[in-house]
Order: structure tokens, then C-alpha cells, then sequence
């Protein structure tokens, strides 16, 4: 460990962990707490089931599904069918910020949509209400997508959503109406709801428009869902480079920017665990590599952008990629200079998503803090191991459940951009081409790596090690803050940001150093509270007169 | 525009809700058990209604919302939820250390058809319950009503679980809060010991889901209607339910079980619905008023009649849950304000009928509807038709504001924008003074935006 602080050894802080567990509970759990070594990356549990009753970070499949993937895109009509409360817990909470180019333009984001299932639709079923539904949509939108996710009962009573959106959208003839199983019980957490919505937006949407897109180097970014305006830099900095952005999957993006997305000619991926199986899926059907980069991060930013100029290989664009990055640092190094002295030698504990622990990493590193321990809520073993260990991946019985797509090559549409030599020669040069390293790699020796993080153990964490901000969700938000540590949440940002690109860099160095150095932490103790205080007990003065 | 498709001309609709003005059940059920000391609610479904309730209580209050989940997965749905709930009761005990443990149900585990009172009972037959703990539980489909229906089966089967009658009656009265804030709650106590009253307030959030920064999280905060005081419900001489919709349901259990006897009032949100609260509780307490709060109502009056001239004939739309928005009504009635249009996604015939009575006697030409399709886009649709003055629900209301370019106030459930409502009331003569002044402060504020140069006040 870096950091000048003397912490345990991390093996018995993950015996303290899982020492309260009930015996069955506690070997569960061992598996998962993780102690790293990015020479020999240990292998870690991941992707299976929360035990019931542990209070976990972790949500459902549909929220996956259509909170995640399928939320950010502005012009579908998307209809939750089942109870009134998936939809509304789902509405406009994730931030997913998007611009119409005019007020005419489709934009159904502020909108929540349900079918508000009631009890004789449980009992006699509930497709033709959905049916109803969908018509009313298209009655009062004409959108060109309607999306229809399933929840819970949706799956149990039996209602086929995939027969009723085709019959609608047969119907219609000028309305895409399809549908998701993504029902909150499949699979152990969000990311099931992840692969369900990759599934269906590759069958339903993408290929559907075949104009060519124009520009020269062309791409798709991938897992990146424009939270607190974090697409809008990367696009800002894709102009500036003179990148074409074809389609985003899916921050501020359309349905016909995804429709036509395989037209592009590399998809770059943010967030691998939301999108992985997208890039895969473009790859095989059509040619498409995929290269895993982070925009998070001003380092992250510039190394990104020049792995995607060398994909190109175009000499003028590497030339105009430093140019950006040599006029854009001066002002992120200036205000990181004047931060760093205070920042410099803190810690951070990171527990959120299935990315955003690692990529945020990058960020504190070039703030002078070191990650102390670090793990993701919905993560899969690649995301910490690497994608060398897929194949070493057990499937188990949730992870069948969840449809994997046979995919071949398009014989029409099929181009593959890249020769086998021209991705060898690429990846000579250092590029992992349709490759992930994972987190750990990417962490300190005997820093501590915890997947699907409970409420007990970080508390516990927090409790032994007493980083200087930790970072997770709402949930854990205010109980960590009333430990007297800043949360930073990494899902909302705490309605902050972008913090994506050189712009958003400058962003989360301010908010960290304003955090961490805020004087209300100081405030916490009343003063008669502190050590010595009098609080009543009064020294030297008879002051009897005064209490009565 | 941010809700740029809502057009002005409404079409019934029969199967798509578009902007709900409610959510489901179990949400209601996790803040009412919130309400209990040492206890953890507890959500049998699937992970994502857990997270999605923590999440909202959380935006709502600013505060940690603790509760635990039976982690669903496709086995669980087909198999049934028995031995995940098994699992959760044994795991919960041994980590979290809980006195109680409530369980509520959700879509998933209904449909199924998990039987919570069966599965509880075998919890307990298998030891799983400690010694001096308890498991305690309410139905609560999604599918059925609405969040307050969940706030009131979870009420109501606190009730139910732990009251006893020991054959001698106390000196005291039950008050079962309504769906209310923590604010709320700690005013009911206030008032009730100005009074002289020896109440037991269940749920009581107060002290909960406004608990101090004090660099410790403590799990289990110092508030919560403590295990001997609702066991002691049961001898209470009377109940006051606070809420037809969100209250009643538990007091007639108590009525059922112990035959205490009761009576339903409106949560007390403004002047006359404070009144009648104040005279209830003095009638069946036998005691008399104190000057303080008849000084109290005083001042509240005086404000409505030194500042009547802001206020009158201003035309309002609100939303929200039926038992805030019959006495908010009210009192915008008694402000001498119009109330243009209501509506309310809770279903129910006895609030349709209730808040009929009441529109039917003093101003019939409101535009009022709950249940099924009755949601924000219609509302947004009928404040088009016919403009507002001033908008009054939960923060989603401010898409329509912004949009319609109207005054708008917090009010309801959830407030994710905004603090103050958990800490400053909204029931008493005091909460209705608070209401009074942002009600002013939003039209006056207006009113000093739109003014022409020449018509600008410095007094008001």
C-alpha cells in the first residue's frame, strides 16, 4: 500500500468481515472478499446469488434492463406492463440527460408509462390490457418505438409480451413495438437486465437503417448513458477531434442513430459489463471490433482518444489528437496543481456498478489518493479478472436462464473492418482489441477487492480503515455520511457533473476536494461534547446561584 | 417543454397510466415499519423493490433507510419464497440484530402465493426467531391500491401483531398516524402533551428518519413506537385514527380484537381539521384546552385574515394522497382559494365519496378524480384547459410547472428535491401557519416577478 496510513493486514480484516455471518452465510461470503495481488490476479466471486436478508446494494433485472440500457434512449415510448411501481421508481431517477435539437423533436424521457396492473389482471391475465395500452400510446405519440418490459407477475401469469408487440407493431405497420423479458427476479442482480436489454435492442433495432453514416472515422460509444451530462463532453471532445459519433448506446441517443450504429466502424466501450455482449454481437454479425476505453479520468481521456486514432491509424488524426489533448490539459493540470496538496495521500473505498469502481480509480490516482479497497454491485469475474478467465467461467443455473443470442455473420452486411493482420498489428502495438484487463490489474498489492459489498461490511471497512471519502449509491449515502465520512454516489453523482473528459475532470477534482475538505465534518461534536468541555460541571466559579 | 407530448385535449384511456400520482404498496409498508423502535422492515420479492424503496426514502428523507430483502431469483418464483424468507429471518438476526423484523410482501410473492402468516409461524416453530424477538408481517400487493394502502395494511398489522389486552384499561389514548412526515409526528406529540394527553402515537418516524448527525450511524435510531407502548394498545381507553384511507384499517383491528373503541378524523392539515382534532382529543380525554394552543390557533387566523386579500379566489391544482388532500382542501377553501383541479392514483370509493361531500358543498365546479388513469398527464391536460395560479403535490409536479409556467409547492410524497418536510410540520395550527406562509410566499413572489415597473410593492 502506498499511502503513508498503517492499515491490518487485509486477511484478517476480511476474517472481521465475515466473522458475525452465520457459518454457511460466512464461507459464502469468503469468497467474495478478496484480498488483490495484480501480478497473480486471485480468483473472485462474482455474479451470484445475494444471500436473503443481507442488506446488499444490488437491484433487479428490469431495472437493468430498462433503467440502464433502454432509459437514456429520448424517442421510445417506453411501457412498463405490471404494477404502478416499477415504472414510477424508474422515472427520471438516473439522470439520463439528453438535447433535442428542436422543441418538435421527440422526447419522452420526463414521461412514465405504465400499464398499472391490477389484481383481475393478475388473476384473467393482463395482455390484453397491455394491448390497449400500447394502441393508447400510439394514439397520443405516433412514436416510432414503442418498448414494452415485463416485471415480475408479467412472467408468472403468463403473459407472452414478445406476441402482443408484434401483433401491435403487424398492426401498425410505422411503430417498432417489441418487448423484454426482463422480469426482476431473473438472474442476481441488474446485470441480467443488462444482458436481456443487449439482446433485445441487437434484434429489435440495430440494422434496421442501412443508409451509410458519413465521416471518417466513425464509432459507436458504448455503455455510456449520459448521467449528469457525460456523453455531451465525450461528444464535445469527438467534434473537437473530428470523430463521427454514429450512435451512442444509448446517453442521448435516438432510435434511428441505433438503428443505423452498424454502420460504424469501431465501437468503443465504456462501461464493459452493461454492453459487452453488444460489442461482441456487432463484432460477429458484422465486422465490427470493439475496444474497451475510459473517458473518466483526464489521463484516461487523452490515453483513450489516442488507442482510438492509432485503431484508425490515420497520421492527421493522431496529429489533431495531441493537438486537442496539448490544448485541453493546460487547464485541467493548472486546476490539479492547485488541488493536489490537499488531496495528496487520502483514501478512497469504491463500491458501485459493474465499471464505475474501476474507472473512477483513474480519477483519484491522478488526485494523489489511493484506493483502499474497491468492488462492484453487479459485476461479473471478468470485470475484476480480466476476460482471460471467460472461459473459466462456470454458468450457473441464473446466469442460464438468461438468453444468449446465436449470432452469425450478416451475409449481406458482414465487413469485417480490420484484416486478422491489421488487429494483430494493432494489438502489437499495445491495443487490446476486443479485450478487457478488469480492475484488479489495475490495483494495489494488498488492497482489498469486496464484490456485491454488504451494509454490514461496510460499515465495518469504514470502521477499520477510515478512508477520506467513500463512494457508492444513495442508499449508502447518508448511512456512511453519518459516520462522519463524505459519500460521493457514482450512480447520480450527486446530481453534479459530467465528470467524463477533460471538462469532467476538473468537475470531480473540485467536488472530491471540496468534500473531503469540508469544515462541517469538523463540526460534528457539540462543544460541550469535547474532551475537557465543562458542559455543566463548572471549574473554579461558585455558580450554584445560577442552577437553582 | 419538458412534457412537450401532453397535449391539450383529453381522451379516456383505459390502459396506459402516463405520470402517476401514486405508487405501490410496499414502499408504504417499509416507511410504516420504519416507524417502529428496533425495527427492520423487511421485503419479500424480488431485489429491485427493496432498492427501489430504500432509494426513494432515501431521496425523500436524506437520511440511511435500512431494510432487507428475500433476494428473489427464478427458482425462489417458481418454488415459492419459503425458504428464502427462512434464510433472511436466521441471516437478519445473527447480523443485523434486530427486535423485529417486518415482513411485507410485494407482486412477486403474491402471485405466487406465499402465505407470510404460515411462513412466519414455521419460522418460529424452527427456532429462527430468537428468544423475546419478533417477526411480524402484512400483505401488500402491488397490485392492488396504492403506497398509502401499504402504509395501512403495515399499520394494521402492527396492530394487530402486538397489542394484548391485559383486562385492565390505561390512561391513554391511541393515535394512529396517517401516512404523515416525521415532522408530522412529532407535532401530534407536542400537541397532545400541551393538552394533557397521555397518547401512544403509532408509527412514530420521528427521531428516525430525523435523526442528528451525531459521527455514529446508529442502525436502529432512538425513535419508533417501542414494543411495550403498542403492546399497551390494546388497554388504551380510546383510538384516534388520523386518516380514513391511510389510519382507520388499524383501528378497527384494535376495535375487532380488544374493542377499543375509536374514531376516524382527518390528519389534522389546517385549521378546521385542527380543530376537530383538538376537540376530539379534549372530548375524549376530558380535558380542556389550554390557552397556548387556543393562542396558538390564534395567530394562525389572524395571519388568514390580515393576508386574505393574496390569497382569495386564487386557483389551485393538487395532487397527491387522499388523506393530506381532503383536509389541504379544506383549509384551501377556508383560505378562501379555489381549488380548480384534484386527483389522486389511490383508489377507493369511500374518498371519491368523501372528498365529493365536501367539493359538493363548497365548490362543486372542481375537477376531481382518483383511481385508475387518474394521473399527472390528465391533470397537466385539465390545468391546460383551465389555467391554475399555483400548483401543489410531490416534486414531480415541477415538470408541469416549469412547463405551464405556475407557482409551485412541495407537498406529498416523495419531495426529492427539496428539504424541510420532515422537519418542519405540516398538521397543527403551526404547520397550517407554515402552509399559510408558503402559500403567500409563492403567489407573492410571483406577483413581484410579473409586476410592471410602476406596479412593483415594497409593501405587502
Amino acid at each position: 500500500m502506498e499511502a503513508n496510513k498503517i492499515y491490518p493486514d487485509p486477511s484478517q480484516v476480511r476474517e472481521e468481515l465475515i466473522q458475525r455471518y452465520p457459518s454457511k452465510v460466512a464461507k459464502k461470503r469468503a469468497k467474495s472478499i478478496i484480498v488483490n495481488d495484480p501480478e497473480i490476479i486471485p480468483e473472485v466471486q462474482a455474479n451470484v446469488r445475494t444471500v436473503p436478508g443481507i442488506i446488499t446494494q444490488r437491484g433487479c433485472s428490469y431495472a437493468g434492463c430498462k433503467g440502464v440500457v433502454l432509459g437514456p434512449t429520448r424517442d421510445i415510448v417506453n411501457i412498463v406492463h405490471g404494477p404502478i411501481g416499477c415504472s414510477f421508481y424508474a422515472w427520471l431517477t438516473r439522470r439520463n440527460q439528453t438535447r433535442t435539437e428542436s422543441l418538435m423533436d421527440a422526447n419522452y424521457i420526463p414521461y412514465c408509462f405504465s400499464t398499472d396492473m391490477q389484481e383481475e389482471n393478475v388473476v384473467f391475465g393482463g395482455e390484453k390490457k397491455l394491448k390497449v395500452a400500447i394502441q393508447e400510446a400510439y394514439d397520443l405519440f405516433h412514436p416510432k418505438s414503442i418498448a414494452i418490459f415485463s416485471t415480475c407477475p408479467v412472467g408468472l401469469i403468463g403473459d407472452d409480451v414478445h406476441a402482443a408487440s408484434k401483433e401491435m407493431r403487424d398492426k401498425f405497420g410505422d411503430c417498432n413495438v417489441f418487448g423484454f423479458s426482463c422480469e426482476g427476479y431473473r438472474g442476481v442482480s441488474q446485470s441480467a437486465g443488462h444482458h436481456i436489454a443487449n439482446n433485445g435492442v441487437f434484434k429489435h433495432m440495430v440494422g434496421r437503417n442501412n443508409t451509410p453514416s458519413v465521416g471518417k472515422f466513425k464509432l459507436n460509444l458504448l455503455g455510456e448513458y449520459n448521467i449528469g451530462g457525460d456523453a455531451f463532453e465525450i461528444e464535445r471532445i469527438f467534434d473537437k477531434v473530428g470523430i463521427t459519433l454514429v450512435s451512442s448506446f444509448s446517453g442521448n441517443s435516438t432510435v434511428s442513430q441505433i438503428e443505423n450504429a452498424h454502420t460504424a466502424d469501431l465501437n468503443v466501450i465504456l462501461c464493459h459489463r452493461s454492453i459487452n455482449y453488444m460489442g461482441d454481437m456487432m463484432e460477429t454479425k458484422y465486422g465490427i471490433p470493439w475496444m474497451k476505453v475510459n473517458f473518466v479520468g483526464a489521463d484516461s481521456t487523452a490515453k483513450s482518444l489516442r488507442k482510438i486514432a492509432e485503431y484508425f491509424g490515420d497520421e492527421e488524426l493522431k496529429a489533431r489528437v495531441e493537438e486537442v489533448i496539448a490544448e485541453e490539459m493546460p487547464r485541467v493540470k493548472a486546476i490539479i496543481e492547485e488541488i493536489l496538496p490537499r488531496t495528496t495521500g487520502k483514501t478512497a473505498m469504491l463500491f458501485v456498478g459493474g465499471s464505475r469502481a474501476h474507472h473512477y480509480q483513474d480519477l483519484f490516482s491522478e488526485l494523489g489518493m489511493t484506493t483502499v479497497a474497491a468492488g462492484y454491485e453487479f459485476a461479473h469475474r471478468d470485470d475484476y479478472e480480466g476476460r482471460d478467465v471467460l472461459p473459466k467461467i462456470k454458468v450457473d443455473a441464473d446466469s442460464k436462464n438468461i438468453e444468449e443470442l446465436k449470432v452469425l455473420p450478416d451475409p449481406e452486411l458482414f465487413n469485417p473492418r480490420k484484416t486478422e493482420a491489421e488487429l494483430e498489428a494493432l494489438k502489437e502495438k499495445g491495443l487490446e482489441i476486443n479485450g478487457y484487463s478488469g480492475m484488479m490489474k489495475q490495483m494495489t498489492k494488498k488492497s482489498l477487492v469486496v464484490d456485491d459489498l454488504s451494509h454490514y461490511e461496510s460499515e465495518k471497512l469504514i470502521e477499520i480503515y477510515k478512508p477520506d471519502i467513500f463512494c457508492a449509491g444513495i442508499k449508502e449515502k447518508y448511512v456512511v455520511q453519518k459516520m462522519g465520512i463524505p459519500l460521493k454516489q457514482l450512480h447520480s453523482y450527486d446530481y453534479g457533473g459530467p465528470y467524463t473528459g477533460f471538462e469532467g475532470a476538473v468537475n470531480f477534482y473540485k467536488d472530491i476536494d471540496r468534500m473531503v475538505n469540508n469544515p462541517v465534518w469538523k463540526l460534528i461534536k457539540a462543544p460541550w461534547q469535547k474532551a475537557g468541555a465543562t458542559n455543566g460541571k463548572s471549574k473554579g466559579l461558585e455558580a450554584t446561584y445560577v442552577t437553582q | 417543454m419538458l412534457l412537450r407530448h401532453t397535449s391539450k385535449e383529453v381522451k379516456e384511456r383505459e390502459g396506459l397510466t402516463i405520470n402517476p400520482a401514486k405508487t405501490c404498496q410496499p414502499i408504504g409498508a417499509m416507511y410504516a415499519a420504519l416507524g417502529i423502535h428496533g425495527c427492520l422492515p423487511h421485503s419479500h420479492g424480488s431485489q429491485g423493490c427493496c432498492s427501489y424503496h430504500r432509494s426513494t426514502l432515501t431521496r425523500h428523507y436524506k437520511e440511511p433507510v435500512m431494510a432487507a430483502t428475500s433476494s428473489f431469483t427464478e427458482g425462489a418464483s417458481v418454488f415459492g419464497g419459503q425458504a428464502n424468507l427462512l434464510a433472511a429471518i436466521e441471516t437478519i438476526f445473527s447480523v443485523y440484530e434486530p427486535d423485529i423484523i417486518a415482513v411485507h410482501s410485494t407482486c412477486l410473492s403474491e402471485t405466487i402465493g406465499d402465505d407470510l402468516q404460515q411462513i412466519t409461524r414455521k419460522a418460529r416453530d424452527d427456532g429462527k426467531i430468537p428468544e423475546g424477538k419478533h417477526v411480524i408481517f402484512a400483505s401488500t400487493p402491488s397490485f392492488i391500491g396504492s403506497h398509502v394502502t401499504g402504509y395501512a395494511n403495515m399499520v394494521t398489522g402492527i396492530a394487530e401483531q402486538f397489542s394484548v389486552s391485559t383486562g385492565t384499561k390505561k390512561n391513554q389514548i391511541n393515535i394512529i398516524a396517517g401516512w404523515m412526515e416525521p415532522s408530522d409526528m412529532r407535532e401530534i406529540k407536542l400537541l397532545s402533551k400541551k393538552l394533557g394527553v397521555k397518547i401512544v402515537l403509532f408509527p412514530d418516524t420521528s427521531n428516525v428518519l430525523d435523526a442528528p448527525q451525531t459521527g455514529k450511524h446508529v442502525f436502529y435510531p432512538k425513535g419508533g413506537t417501542t414494543i411495550p407502548e403498542l403492546q399497551s394498545t390494546g388497554d388504551s381507553l380510546f383510538s384516534l385514527a388520523l386518516g380514513s384511507i391511510s389510519a382507520e384499517p388499524a383501528a378497527i383491528a384494535l376495535e375487532k380484537k380488544h374493542k377499543v373503541a375509536f374514531e376516524t378524523l382527518d390528519i389534522p392539515i389546517g385549521l378546521t381539521a385542527t380543530d376537530r382534532f383538538i376537540m376530539k382529543m379534549s372530548e375524549v380525554a376530558n380535558v380542556s384546552v389550554p390557552d397556548e394552543i387556543t393562542d396558538e390557533r390564534g395567530r394562525l387566523v389572524d395571519v388568514m385574515a390580515d393576508m386574505e386579500q393574496y390569497l382569495y379566489g386564487k386557483r389551485v391544482a393538487l395532487f397527491g394522497d387522499p388523506d393530506q388532500l381532503l383536509p389541504l382542501t379544506e383549509f384551501l377553501l377556508d383560505l378562501n382559494m379555489k381549488p380548480v383541479h384534484i386527483v389522486s392514483g389511490t383508489p377507493g370509493q369511500r374518498f371519491e365519496k368523501q372528498m365529493r361531500q365536501l367539493l359538493d358543498a363548497r365548490s362543486p365546479e372542481t375537477n376531481f378524480r382518483n383511481g385508475l388513469q387518474a394521473d399527472m398527464f390528465l391533470l397537466h391536460q385539465w390545468m391546460k384547459n383551465e389555467p391554475v395560479d399555483l400548483l401543489i403535490g410531490n416534486t414531480y409536479g415541477k415538470y408541469m410547472a416549469r412547463d405551464e409556467d405556475v407557482p409551485f409547492i412541495r407537498f406529498g410524497f416523495p419531495i426529492l428535491d427539496r428539504i424541510g418536510h420532515s422537519y418542519f410540520p405540516n398538521v397543527g395550527y403551526s404547520g397550517a401557519l407554515r402552509l399559510v406562509e408558503k402559500l403567500l410566499s409563492a403567489i407573492m413572489d410571483r406577483q413581484d416577478r410579473d409586476a410592471l415597473e410602476e406596479k412593483f410593492e415594497l409593501v405587502m
